[in-house]
């Protein structure tokens, strides 16, 4: 394998696992935000409780998030130099912005977050916990700047080859950012609200089983207590109905949400990146059909094995245009537009070395694009689906009996995830041969381009690439075993496992845990939280 | 001199020396955790001083990257792209870093703290080892070609000068991390760090000025060689605080001694970014390096608004959590009973059964 895949299996590689973590801390982070409000409002125990809960699933999450993220912004530099160089000009301003008014806020404040309850006044710890999530949706707006800006390319000129920003206005409203901002807030919502559905039924599920709860005859449930068993009394049923409840509507709303700003999205890439649209539908020739399943072999990129199976016939034109009859263009007739504007080889610059005069593809992988589009859409909407059952579900106050049920539902949490990793492959995937795309709907500008085969580090071996995939993909394998451990491990303790004074949190081995510290600290001194 | 790609240069040497003035100590700290801690207990207590600042700290360094990428991001792609195996070393020490400081104390086991405890310590030295490398390489220079590319394969910057880069960051944040230690905590654990800021003081810094002064050297200015004399000074005077015992001012002044020996070094190699050792007309300088102006303009705003943001709201941080802390302060590490048990060990539904099995799994841990 030469370095250009490797780098770009890299990529793929760090970039979907980086963003296991990033939807989860965005929308579990509002959602602890949200409750510990609720919490500070009506100082009712069970939202502190879930508060707290919530709270410690988020850190041990958030960590991963901000140590893959790091790696991230090193990579352009460190495998993508030529990249770098072309883009430096406008692509890292909002990289820049993203550390500088972002992220160090979201850091700082966690920080403050973590350790400063009790140090800090409930509303100012209320607060920071606000500032920090604000930090991490704001982070979220910088980079897809960034990355829409390599979708949709705006407010530069071309001068000596390079493009150079200038309209900052125009890149930082792209309109291409802001839906996939939208898109990508309510695909993080989603996530979040899988999360706090799966975890609550099971909760109430062994509740249930362990016959904590029990029902009436009219299907209510009778909350019960089980004294020996920290983290199974009352209030404990109400931070899992509620939790379960707040996930599922918020799972829903995130669905109508995302399906409103993927419409606009995907209208946006009809006029932006035909070809990509094209290969998502594996439309080969011009029609107005809607491909509900095609077959046959979709990696024969000149399409003369495709064959539709299911087709809505007008549905592809109303999702493009919002008509029924207007025709989308294919693949077929793609091709020669691309060829004619772009060249049909690679143009003969040393920056392409072997590959300098080759033809070029410009059809993308379509298995990928075409199952990564469908796979987006069913996994959400199947989420939303459940979240409707499992509201429709709960109403009496806890879940069905059946074991599956709970199984469905501990399964159903990773849908979301699914659909936002098949969204990030289709939409990147999408986009290649280019790593910039041309962006044929403004006019002067088409020439903003970028050929995927330039951008890798000139500099950089395949055996440094081969290093690298292999450390990073072992670490990153084996920190995965350990967060789902850790996650599992407090998502069975329960509320206790966030709140150890609820529990009966056992001291460690001969210090004698009941008895205060020498008499030299008092209580108020022991800190609220430490490591 | 193009003044926006001047300030920039400026402002980008600030962004790296306030990494190394802040996460310095919080590396040290975590080298310390392995080598400085007697037990579980001081761990712990190292652990936290840094619990609630050392992520924030950390930030300095993606902003310092960031900025470079949009400032200079020719200097970005050549430095990165020719440090390509030290940097993936950095960034695998900086993920076990992290992963560790929120990890450790999530179980309750020996084996599994001692694995944490390996990798902060071995995750800050590495780290350390390879920024310090990196910033000494910036300054003296890597063999690139015409386009910036590193020529001569993936160790070919591998040369004294990245060892003594390496060396001094790792020297500096270790004593910079004793005399935190001193500043911050109290009891035992305060004295052995004033001690060792003591004892070991002017060879922790040695090879940092030792740096400096090579740099100093080959470029020949005089305001490098104010720079550097007001450095020693600092340092002399770090010394002396800590054996008055005024253990703030010797944190202090250790930290001036960083910023006029970065001063020292940066101020150096201006307006050269990063030389070429194989042909100085392939330098990357101010001039040849920088983006657009219009970029620069709109960076230099953000930058006005951003840059004194984060330095007010992080030195409020330092300020809530700025009491001394000792191991009589921490709270017992607790583990916990789950409140649901693994799978189908309990009985079906029958509360009295597993309320005794999770009690029974709770004795056994």
């Amino acid at each position: 394998m030469e370095a250009l895949d490797i780098a770009r299996w890299q990529f793929g590689i760090v970039t979907v696992y980086h963003f296991l973590m990033v939807p989860l801390t965005i929308g579990l982070g509002l959602l602890v935000a949200v409750l510990q409000s609720a919490w500070h409002r009506t100082g009712r125990e069970e939202y502190l409780r879930a508060t707290k809960f919530w709270g410690k699933l988020f850190l041990i999450n958030f960590i991963m998030g901000v140590a893959t993220g790091i790696v991230q912004e090193f990579q352009f530099g460190m495998a993508w130099s030529q990249y770098s160089r072309f883009v430096g000009d406008v692509f890292g301003a909002p990289l820049a912005m993203e550390s500088l008014l972002a992220f160090f806020v979201e850091s700082t404040f966690l920080g403050l977050w973590i350790f400063g309850w009790k140090k800090l006044p409930a509303r100012i710890h209320l607060a920071c916990l606000w500032i920090a999530v604000c930090g991490s949706v704001v982070s979220a707006y910088f980079i897809l700047v960034a990355n829409s800006w390599m979708q949709h390319p705006v407010g530069v000129k071309m001068i000596d080859g390079y493009p150079h920003m200038v309209d900052a206005w125009a890149v930082f409203t792209n309109n291409t950012a802001l839906v996939a901002f939208f898109h990508t807030i309510t695909g993080a919502l989603a996530v979040a609200g899988a999360f706090l559905l799966g975890i609550s039924w099971y909760h109430l599920w062994r509740r249930r089983r362990d016959g904590i709860d029990t029902v009436d005859a009219r299907g209510r449930v009778i909350v019960g207590e089980s004294a020996t068993i920290p983290g199974r009394d009352k209030r404990d049923h109400s931070v899992w109905i509620k939790s379960l409840r707040i996930g599922a509507v918020v799972a829903m709303i995130a669905f109508a949400g995302s399906a409103v700003s993927g419409d606009m999205s995907g209208k946006l890439m009809f006029q932006q990146q035909p070809m990509k649209m094209a290969a998502a539908e594996a439309a080969c020739h011009d029609g107005t059909s809607f491909s509900i399943l095609s077959i046959g072999d979709l990696s024969s990129r000149d399409c003369s094995k495709v064959v539709a199976v299911m087709e809505i016939p007008g549905l592809l034109s109303f999702l493009a245009h919002n008509d029924f009859t207007t025709d989308i263009k294919g693949v077929n007739t793609l091709v020669p537009e691309y060829q004619a504007k772009y060249g049909t080889t690679v143009p003969d610059n040393p920056i392409y070395g072997d590959r300098a005069g080759q033809p070029i593809n410009y059809v993308p992988v379509m298995p990928v694009t075409y199952w990564g589009f469908r796979m987006m859409i069913g996994f959400g909407g199947l989420a939303a689906l459940a979240s409707a059952v499992a509201l429709f579900a709960t109403r009496k106050g806890t879940v069905p009996r059946p074991r599956w049920i709970m199984r469905l539902a501990l399964v159903g949490i990773l849908a979301p995830f699914g659909a936002n990793a098949a969204g990030w492959i289709f939409t990147e995937m999408g986009r290649q041969p280019f790593v910039v795309a041309p962006n044929p709907s403004m006019s002067g500008v088409d020439q903003v381009f970028m050929f995927t085969a330039a951008a890798v580090s000139p500099g950089v071996s395949a055996g440094e690439m081969i290093f690298s995939l292999a450390a990073l993909g072992t670490v990153y394998a084996v920190l995965l075993v350990v967060e789902v451990f850790l996650l599992t491990k407090y998502i069975r303790g329960g509320v206790p496992s966030a709140m150890p004074e609820l529990g009966h949190g056992r001291a460690d081995g001969t210090d004698d845990a009941g008895s205060g510290p020498g008499g030299k600290a008092d209580g108020d001194d022991v800190l609220a939280f430490a490591y | 001199m193009d003044f926006l790609p001047t300030l920039w240069f400026f402002l980008i040497a600030v962004l790296w020396t306030g990494y190394l003035f802040l996460e310095g100590f919080d590396l040290g700290v975590g080298m310390l955790m392995k080598v400085f801690a007697r037990d579980e207990k001081e761990r712990r207590l190292l652990l936290n001083t840094v619990g609630p600042v050392w992520d924030g700290n950390e930030v300095w360094l993606i902003t310092a990257g960031g900025a470079t990428f949009a400032a200079f991001p020719f200097w970005y792609a050549s430095l990165f792209s020719s440090l390509y195996v030290p940097l993936v070393f950095v960034l695998l020490a900086l993920i076990f870093r992290a992963v560790a400081f929120e990890y450790r104390g999530k179980v309750h086991h020996d084996t599994w703290r001692r694995v944490w405890d390996w990798a902060i310590g071995i995750g800050s030295f590495t780290a350390a080892f390879g920024i310090g490398a990196m910033l000494a390489l910036t300054t003296t220079g890597l063999p690139l070609d015409a386009n910036g590319d590193r020529v001569g394969g993936p160790f070919a910057w591998f040369t004294w000068y990245a060892v003594l880069g390496g060396v001094a960051l790792v020297a500096f944040c270790l004593l910079q991390a004793a005399a935190f230690l001193a500043l911050k905590t109290d009891g035992a654990v305060r004295l052995r760090a004033r001690r060792l800021v003591g004892r070991w003081l002017p060879l922790g810094l040695l090879p940092l000025a030792v740096w400096a002064v090579a740099v100093a050297l080959a470029n020949g200015k005089w305001f490098s060689w104010v720079l550097l004399v007001l450095a020693v000074a600092a340092a002399l005077l770090a010394w002396t605080a800590n054996r008055r015992d005024l253990e703030g001012r010797s944190f202090l002044f250790l930290g001036a001694f960083l910023l006029l020996g970065s001063a020292t070094i940066f101020s150096g190699v201006f307006p050269v970014v990063l030389p070429s050792t194989l042909d100085s007309a392939w330098n990357l300088t101010v001039a040849n390096a920088s983006s657009s102006p219009y970029t620069l303009g709109l960076m230099s705003v953000v930058a006005a608004v951003g840059v004194p943001l984060v330095l007010a709201y992080q030195a409020w941080t330092y300020w809530i959590f700025r009491k001394r802390i000792s191991t009589a302060h921490l709270p017992e590490p607790h583990d916990f009973a789950p409140a649901v048990g693994h799978g189908d060990a309990v009985g079906h539904g029958d509360a009295v059964v597993s309320g005794n099995a999770a009690s029974a799994a709770a004795g056994k841990d």
